[in-house]
């Protein structure tokens, strides 16, 4: 029993450091963020050049084949260093749908171009109820066609395929098909895009095993919550660095216990959000049978703590921390955008309910 | 990471699962009832037990009457242990701290002479460092201890002493060189609580038992080889046991909230909330699911630190994370039993009413103490900001 990354573990999250630290400075970063899309081909390129775009999708599709806990380093990287464009829509919400629900011919379709950097794509799920119960789902094919509106659907605009989940099952949709259009939606997040995307007698294909959604979703959760780990851990370090240089009544402002508390809850709310990551990674990876509820505690606890550490973050920022200049509110507002997808605290707070409180009353 | 537990820790596991299968008392909650005394003398007896059957001391030395098990399998032993309802064993500062500490900085003799009587629930152990004047602020503590031939001469007062009144030894941090900076002046002595002018009164906490205790010096001889590690370099020594008493005390903290969590469970399908039972109300399921998920968390938390406590041998500061979580999760655990039994929670033992014998009512006001006992929150969270993020000292 060991909850310690392993030594080629840590050679990922190291090398991905790295990758990002030299690739999606915070330059980049704001430059990406004014375009309409926040997409950068070049960034792409080098994405997939890493073996990013395929890190877990097995190796007959051209992927690298490692495994959730992999996934959940490179985003916890990719979310330290705000990453802009479509690398989780692509890999962990789409790329995770597609490889939980796709047959082994439609992944060799879908999956293989991922993996070379040839492809987007992104996954279709909330309707206008806003709700990310899939059981909530309007939307329905009828032979082979698809009519109706998804909404926020992050970088619809540079995806190839959109992944469209309807009440009949989970379908691929070609996004330049005649009858797709993609409108944008000015979402709090300027670093990921946001999209409404309606769908006029539009041809989907099907994907085999839709009843692999939910697995599909979890790793897509997971990731998120990983992502918003590494978020809060940037927010954790600039925060503390300005709490050691700014200096007020002849004092860094660290030295004061209101401010050292504040960074001392941010480290417990970002170091317990990491563990429930770790955890909910590792049983999704073995396949656990407490594989949901792991995922739920995860998305849960760090839907709620990402916004604490961003909050405590711009308060110990003072008037700095409220400004356009400073990077802390391109964080904050990431968190609140990751806050609500994939379902926020309420909503897994209620998932758990029925699986450990219900589950005890049946 | 591998959370699966290896073919040894399985071993280990399953065969510890049929000792305590076999040998766990039944009943024994009820004996809470009892006085104090014949209380600990049954838990003393378990611990013997354990002792005999080999499973005290799992990650201790063999050398010294432990396993020389790894880490690893002192947590499944403490989770093994909770999970078949066992009673905690009687010499907890000994197990948790005091031994460690003497295992880390102990010479030889000490080792050879103290260990073993830990162990067995031979010699109760106690903790004496806070002091009237000296809480949060430790180092400022002013019991001294001057050298007078091969002795040293120890005149002060302790206070909040756990196991106090049980305890046969006392690990005890005096000053010893009045005129240094105070971290620098500090030893630790093992004191026998029998010695003259050693005199233990009982403090009556605020659940209405006397677990702790005052301990009054009074010109009390403590030969010079009772000191551990150096002299003058006891601030070294007592931060060890600290560390110690937050990151790896936990552990059977957390099991036992899990079963009080399933417990809550339990009973929210049975207590009424506007004509259904308290398991169907929404506010009450948002509250129990984010409970259940903070125990989870915990377990996470604590499994992560004990994968590095492996790896580097020792505790470090950022255990005071784990003593914030238990301690703050505990109350709000408390809290929301509370909540779900409204009027009856307030019931306490002997009220042939009370839910669960008063047990709620006592782990109620008991919880009050988890976030001042064993360093409040607030010096946790001022050692996470300068020892683990680095922050300026602020006093």
């Amino acid at each position: 029993m060991q909850f310690g990354l392993s030594e080629s573990q840590i050679i990922l999250r190291d090398s991905a450091r790295e990758f990002f630290a030299g690739e999606c400075q915070m330059a980049r970063v704001r430059r990406l963020m004014e375009t309409s899309t926040a997409d950068d081909p070049a960034l792409w390129s080098a994405l997939a050049a890493q073996g990013y775009t395929g890190i877990i999708f097995a190796e007959e599709y051209g992927g690298v084949g490692l495994g959730v806990v992999e996934l959940v380093l490179l985003m916890e990287e990719a979310g330290r260093a705000l990453l802009p464009g479509p690398l989780f829509s692509t890999v962990a919400l789409a790329g995770a749908v597609l490889d939980a629900c796709a047959s082994d011919a439609q992944k060799k379709t879908y999956l293989a171009p991922i993996c070379r950097g040839d492809a987007r794509a992104t996954l279709a799920l909330l309707e206008s109820s806003a709700s990310w119960d899939p059981a909530d789902v309007e939307v329905v094919s009828r032979g082979g066609r698809l009519t109706g509106e998804k909404l926020f659907v992050p970088d619809a605009a540079v995806a190839d395929w959109i992944v469209v989940v309807a009440r009949d099952g989970v379908h691929v949709v070609d996004a330049k098909a005649p009858g797709v259009s993609v409108a944008p939606m000015s979402g709090m997040d300027l670093t990921r895009k946001l999209y409404s995307v309606t769908f006029a007698d539009v041809q989907v294909e099907t994907l085999d095993r839709g009843a692999g959604l939910s697995r599909g979703l979890q790793v897509a959760t997971t990731a998120l919550v990983a992502e918003a780990v590494g978020g809060m851990q940037r927010t954790l370090d600039l925060s503390v660095d300005y709490a050691k240089t700014r200096k007020q009544f002849g004092k860094p402002i660290g030295t004061f216990q209101a401010v050292q508390h504040q960074c001392a809850d941010m480290y417990l709310e970002t170091e317990s959000a990491r563990s429930a990551a770790y955890y909910a990674a590792w049983t999704l990876q073995e396949r656990a049978p407490d594989a949901a509820v792991a995922v739920s505690i995860a998305k849960m606890y760090a839907s709620d703590a990402g916004r604490a550490v961003g909050n405590r973050g711009i308060q110990i920022h003072g008037g700095m921390g409220f400004t356009w200049e400073n990077d802390l509110h391109l964080y904050y507002r990431r968190a609140k955008s990751t806050e609500t997808t994939l379902g926020d605290a309420t909503f897994h707070r209620e998932r758990i309910a029925r699986l450990v409180i219900d589950a005890d009353a049946s | 990471m591998d959370l699966n537990l290896t073919a040894e820790e399985l071993q280990f596991r399953d065969e510890l699962r049929a000792w305590l299968a076999a040998h766990v008392p039944s009943n024994w909650e009820h004996r809470r009832d009892e006085s104090l005394d014949t209380h600990f003398a049954f838990l003393k007896q378990w611990q013997r037990t354990l002792y005999d059957g080999g499973w005290a001391g799992i990650s201790w030395p063999t050398d010294y009457g432990g396993r020389g098990a790894s880490l690893m399998q002192q947590v499944i032993f403490w989770q093994e242990l909770a999970l078949a309802g066992a009673p905690p064993m009687a010499n907890v500062l000994g197990l948790g701290l005091v031994g460690p500490t003497l295992i880390a900085f102990g010479t030889e003799a000490q080792k050879a002479r103290y260990l073993r009587k830990i162990l067995s629930a031979e010699e109760i152990w106690c903790q004496g460092f806070s002091e009237p004047n000296a809480g949060s602020d430790l180092a400022g503590l002013q019991t001294e201890a001057r050298l007078d031939g091969d002795s040293y001469v120890v005149n002060g007062q302790k206070v909040w002493t756990s196991y106090g009144w049980a305890a046969d030894w006392c690990e005890l941090v005096v000053r010893t060189d009045p005129a240094a900076p105070k971290h620098k002046g500090l030893t630790v002595l093992l004191v026998d609580m029998k010695t003259p002018g050693v005199e233990v009164r009982p403090l009556r906490q605020m659940t209405g038992e006397t677990e702790f205790n005052e301990i009054f010096f009074r010109d009390v001889r403590v030969p010079s080889e009772n000191v551990v590690g150096r002299v003058n370099q006891g601030w070294d020594v007592a931060i060890g046991t600290l560390m110690h008493e937050r990151g790896t005390f936990g552990a059977g903290l957390q099991i036992a909230y899990k079963r009080n969590m399933d417990r809550l469970i339990e009973l929210a399908g049975k207590v009424q909330r506007g004509g259904r039972p308290a398991a169907q109300d929404p506010v009450i399921r948002q509250k129990l699911a984010q409970c259940y998920a903070e125990v989870e968390i915990m377990r996470a938390n604590q499994m992560r630190a004990f994968s590095r406590i492996s790896a580097t041998g020792v505790p470090g500061p950022e255990g005071s994370i784990q003593k914030i979580f238990w301690s703050e999760l505990n109350q709000r655990l408390q809290q929301i039993a509370q909540e779900l039994l409204g009027a009856y929670g307030q019931l306490e033992a002997g009220d042939h009413r009370a839910i669960d014998r008063g047990a709620w009512s006592y782990g109620y006001l008991r919880a009050r103490g988890n976030t001042i006992e064993a360093g409040t929150s607030e010096i946790q969270r001022n050692i996470i900001g300068h020892f683990v993020l680095g922050l300026p000292r602020s006093y």
